[in-house]
């Protein structure tokens, strides 16, 4: 999908727009649902970002104990962290020196929303969902990640009722970092598995072209 | 036979990397589907899913992510009987005479 | 915790293609992994069969949920990556059969 309703349309030319808000009055009007329950998932949602599995992952990286209790069961180490997973089944798949994950949506789009927040566009796109499965290092290879031919790259396709999280690498020249700092080098990329999590150098380059 | 919507290892070009923010009207539509399934429980994930799946391979394409969102949820809920499609269609109508200011939301 | 297959054991996934007729079937088993051997991963618990939620009804009895782990060159004939790489699914087990006897991909 390249392009988007809201750069296409306007309401008045948009049927699914116009749908959209039919359903909605008539749910209210019918006592289903009312506006301040909608506003409240909203508010729900937007609190949702890949901030809170950044947590997680620098939480991991400094607390060996607490990585096993996560890829033991992602869900429970989210809520012990105070992440409320809503029900998901959180499976956390760890990156080491041999194995490199990622994990995709072939059949639609499932994702760990309630870490993660939405997912990016290309996550639900055609060629995402397309070619990961079947020719994953030419598409890392797209995000500007090479995997050596030595590592053993797996596919997680999240087909039915898990959900996934990639635990990156702790990057090098990291040692003594504090969680909160270390939580900045996990993008949401990584965590997909798309991408590394940051060098410091990178971090650096951010935060003075941000200043 | 394979359905569009099951596309993995079909050819494809490359991923489009170009990100957008949601719009209201697209958390909107998540909201409402989220608050359906998870505290009202008149719908499931596997009915919505199974909605999209229902769309033509051609809309299925052209559509946007919430727009097959919301055409899906519409038919689930007229076929439940939780909205009748007359008036769902009556209120389209009625929404395409209102002024644009009351519909930016 | 049910379950027919332990870690480790060989399955084979169904190659079945059920029909759009009665109704269009919603299958969470991509079609490019039908037919496939691999070995499962490990067992993700007990869960309503999607197949028939879609379709609003109860999903009973449960099914036992499985991720299952195929070699990338035994699923994709022309995989132009290294001979380690995998993919993993989470299957069903009604669409899983013992493999044990067969050839290892």
């Amino acid at each position: 999908m390249t392009d988007h309703a809201h750069l296409r349309h306007g309401v008045k030319d948009n049927h699914y727009k116009r749908l959209a808000i039919a359903v909605r009055e008539l749910l209210i009007e019918k006592g289903v649902v009312t506006e301040d329950e909608i506003a409240t998932f909203m508010a729900r949602m937007d609190a949702r970002s890949p901030e809170l599995g950044a947590r997680m992952v620098a939480r991991a990286w400094v607390d060996p104990e607490y990585k096993k209790r996560m890829l033991a069961d992602g869900s429970a180490a989210a809520e012990e962290l105070g992440i409320a997973v809503d029900g998901t089944l959180l499976v956390v798949v760890e990156n080491t020196e041999d194995v490199h994950n990622l994990f995709v949506c072939t059949l639609c789009s499932c994702y760990p929303r309630t870490i993660l927040g939405l997912p990016p566009d290309w996550y639900k796109g055609r060629e995402y969902r397309s070619r990961v499965i079947n020719e994953p290092r030419a598409v890392l290879r797209e995000f500007g990640t090479d995997i050596a031919d030595g590592i053993e790259l797996r596919v997680h396709d999240s087909t039915a009722d898990m959900r996934y999280l990639i635990l990156p690498q702790r990057p090098a020249g990291t040692e003594g970092w504090s969680e909160d700092r270390l939580a900045k080098l996990v993008t949401r990329d990584s965590m997909i598995g798309v991408s590394l999590p940051l060098r410091p150098d990178q971090l650096d380059q951010l935060e003075h072209a941000a200043e | 036979m394979r359905s569009h919507h099951d596309m993995g290892g079909e050819p494809a070009g490359p991923v489009n990397m170009a990100e957008h923010d949601y719009d209201p009207w697209e958390k909107r539509i998540d909201a409402m589907f989220s608050l359906l399934v998870q505290e009202k429980r008149l719908m499931r994930v596997d009915e919505l899913r199974r909605g999209i799946e229902s769309l033509e391979p051609n809309a299925y394409e052209t559509l946007t992510y919430y727009e097959r969102w919301i055409a899906s949820i519409g038919k689930i809920l007229v076929e439940k009987g939780v909205l009748d499609q007359a008036e769902v269609d009556a209120r389209i109508a009625e929404i395409e005479q209102r002024p644009d200011a009351e519909l930016e939301a | 915790m049910s379950g027919r297959f332990s870690v480790g054991e060989k399955v084979r996934v169904q190659d079945w293609d059920p029909p759009n007729e009665p109704r269009k079937p919603h299958l969470r088993t991509p079609y490019y992994i039908r037919g496939k051997i691999g070995e499962i991963e490990r067992i993700c618990g007990d869960f309503r069969n999607p197949e028939a939620l879609a379709y609003g009804e109860d999903g009973l009895p449960k099914q036992t949920l499985y991720r299952v782990r195929f070699d990338q060159t035994h699923v994709w004939p022309n995989y132009a990556g290294p001979p380690q790489d995998k993919v993993e699914i989470e299957i069903y087990e009604h669409w899983l059969e013992p493999a044990a006897g067969d050839s290892s991909p």
